[in-house]
């Protein structure tokens, strides 16, 4: 049987051949046949997930909620020390000098990627600002959003802040930062579906001793994080609730 | 955990001018606390986290909680929620957000908080019921930076409320 494995669609193409190496390694060393697809979108994503066409997936901690409680996911692991932040930019001539200084009927340039979304509007807030009296700048990639910026085509932009720092250097200098995210509770989580239970022990396993491998450090450096960290049904649990709470 | 008792506020753990109250809980336990009229402004890009018990007794704090609080880490584990209780703040408020959370429902609010210095701090604050396995096995509570506007109006009403 071969399972499927997907990765959140919201990273930047050079994070994704990592994910490529990743699952060549982990086939390796679980013994099964993974493959992974990536989907363009959460859209896409979503519906092979309702369609119980994914056993494996990178996931958004928005989506996780449906995964364990209407899929039947669990929770597998997390990368260490690697928290989703967001963070909240406007172009650097803007006259806004702080997110008070925004206006209802703002335009909000953001992208898809649902987590850093709903962290970036809870940073609106203060400005009583919602998706009621924000025109949205709906953008494929955070390159765009800050495009959108730059151009003065919007007033305000919601970035992954790992997103933000890779932007270079020449983009960044016609950026400033408003605010930046530091809720350190929201990340991403390996997670299982119903197929591959009774495989979670040894996928936990490799995951935890990968560096250990041969080839587990030159993997995990492709990931771009130090190691995994094992996450048990109560902490992924917390993160449902406290998900809950932010998208109230 | 270890279950505090409520210490009394003493005037060594405020600075400047004080009002005294003398609060009565919801549990009939007592604490005199200190209100010194000052805001500390809430940290951009924080959010304050804190799980109670079913009781509501503080079983996990974030970071941004033991820095906006004042309280240390230790002090906040085991303590009740309501230790944060402001004296300005209407019980009515509170009973809201009980019986919102016993019906199984998420409460939202605005929310006037004492620090351990008898400052204050204002929080837009949701808490939802933890349910596992069909049971309340505590609850969680987010609380982020309100708007002006909304502490104004909070400001106005909270008065004519008790």
């Amino acid at each position: 049987m071969t399972f499927q494995f997907t990765v959140s669609p919201d990273f930047t193409p050079d994070h994704l051949s990592g994910w490529y190496i990743f699952n060549t390694w982990l086939q390796k060393a679980v013994d099964l046949h993974i493959h992974l697809h990536i989907y363009d979108d959460f859209h896409q994503q979503r519906d092979a997930i309702q369609n119980d066409k994914v056993d494996l997936i990178y996931a958004n901690p928005f989506d996780a909620a449906m995964l364990v409680r209407e899929k039947g996911f669990r929770a597998l692991a997390r990368p260490a020390g690697k928290a989703d932040e967001a963070l909240v930019c406007v172009g650097e001539s803007s006259p806004v000098q702080k997110v008070e200084d925004l206006q209802p009927g703002t335009r909000l340039a953001t992208t898809d990627d649902p987590d850093v979304h709903l962290m970036g509007m809870i940073m609106l807030e203060p400005a009583n600002l919602g998706k009621e009296n924000i025109t949205m700048v709906p953008c494929d990639t955070y390159v765009l959003v800050a495009k959108e910026l730059i151009k003065g085509t919007s007033d305000v932009g919601i970035f992954l802040q790992e997103a933000y720092h890779d932007l270079s250097s020449i983009i960044r200098r016609q950026l400033r930062v408003l605010v930046s995210g530091q809720i350190q509770l929201v990340h991403h989580c390996l997670m299982v579906g119903p197929n591959l239970h009774p495989h979670r022990d040894k996928l936990l396993q490799a995951l935890l001793t990968m560096g250990d491998d041969p080839k587990g450090p030159g993997v995990l450096e492709a990931l771009k994080f130090p190691h995994w960290e094992a996450v048990d049904e109560e902490e992924m649990e917390f993160m449902i609730d406290l998900m809950d709470t932010l998208n109230t | 955990m270890v279950i505090h008792a409520l210490q009394d506020m003493l005037p060594s753990d405020v600075a400047g001018a004080y009002r005294e109250y003398n609060l009565t809980y919801f549990d009939g336990a007592q604490r005199k606390v200190l209100v010194v009229d000052e805001e500390v402004p809430y940290p951009e890009g924080r959010l304050i986290v804190s799980r109670t018990d079913p009781q509501g007794i503080i079983t996990h704090a974030n970071q941004s909680f033991v820095d906006m609080s004042g309280f240390t880490m230790d002090e906040l584990i085991g303590a009740p929620h309501y230790i944060l209780r402001h004296p300005d703040m209407p019980p009515v408020a509170f009973k809201g957000l009980w019986d919102t959370l016993a019906r199984g429902e998420t409460w939202q609010g605005y929310v006037k908080n004492l620090r351990r210095d008898g400052r204050y701090y204002w929080v837009k604050a949701t808490a939802i019921p933890n349910v596992r396995n069909g049971q309340v096995v505590g609850y969680t509570s987010v609380r982020r930076k309100p708007s002006r506007q909304k502490i104004a109006e909070c400001e106005k009403l909270y008065p004519t409320l008790f």
